[in-house]
C-alpha cells in the first residue's frame, strides 16, 4: 500500500520535532517520493547517522511499504 | 538473523576494500538504486566488489540488522558502512566519495 505524502512528513516531524519535511512526488504515483529534512539535530553527525534517524521515525516503515524514498538531510 | 549469517556478511565486508550490497550484478543491476550505486562507483575507478542480495534471501535480510539501515544498494568501505544510494550521490556530488576512497588508499582500476 503506497503512502500519502503527508503521512511521510508527519511521522517524520513526530519523530524529529523541529524539522522541516519537503515532500516531492517524485512519479505522481503516491509511491516515489523525494524527501529533503532539516533539523537542528543533525548538526555534527554524519550523514548516516542522518538518514538513519528519518528511518527511525518512519518506524520500519522504509524499505518496506515505502520502498522509493530518495532522502536528502540537512542542518539549517 | 542467525550467526551464520552474521559471520558470512562480516566475512564478506572484512574481505573487501569496497564491497557494494546490491539488487542484481554490476552489469546487470535490477533496480535503479543499485544500478546509481554502480555508476558512482564506476565513474569512481576504483575496485569493488559485490553481493547480489536476490540471490541470498539471509543476506537480503540479515544486512538490513548488520547495518541497521532498512534498504538495499549499501556501501562498505574498509568495513565500514558509508550508506546507501543518496549519500553515496550526495557524497560523489561534494567530492566527499572520492576524497574517502583516496584516504583508505583503495585501489584504482586499472585503465
Amino acid at each position: 500500500m503506497p503512502m500519502a505524502a503527508d503521512e511521510i512528513a508527519g511521522l517524520i516531524k513526530a519523530g524529529i520535532p523541529d524539522a522541516t519535511v519537503e515532500i516531492t512526488d517524485l512519479a505522481g504515483d503516491g509511491d516515489h517520493y523525494a524527501a529533503k529534512v532539516v533539523s537542528e539535530s543533525f548538526r555534527g553527525i554524519p550523514r548516516v547517522r542522518q538518514h538513519q534517524k528519518v528511518y527511525e521515525a518512519l518506524g520500519g516503515r522504509m524499505g518496506g511499504v515505502l520502498h522509493a524514498l530518495q532522502l536528502t538531510t540537512a542542518v539549517p | 538473523m542467525t550467526d551464520d549469517t552474521q559471520a558470512r556478511i562480516a566475512e564478506a565486508v572484512n574481505g573487501n576494500e569496497v564491497l557494494l550490497f546490491m539488487k542484481g550484478s554490476p552489469l546487470f543491476p535490477q533496480c535503479g538504486f543499485s544500478s546509481r550505486a554502480v555508476a558512482i562507483l564506476d565513474h569512481l575507478g576504483v575496485e569493488y566488489g559485490s553481493v547480489d542480495v536476490l540471490q541470498d534471501q539471509a543476506i537480503r535480510q540479515g544486512i538490513k540488522q548488520f547495518s541497521d539501515w532498512p534498504t538495499i544498494p549499501q556501501l562498505y568501505v574498509k568495513g565500514e558502512f558509508v550508506g546507501g544510494s543518496d549519500i553515496m550521490m550526495e557524497m560523489y556530488e561534494t567530492g566527499e566519495l572520492a576524497e574517502l576512497m583516496q584516504k583508505s588508499g583503495v585501489a584504482q582500476k586499472a585503465a
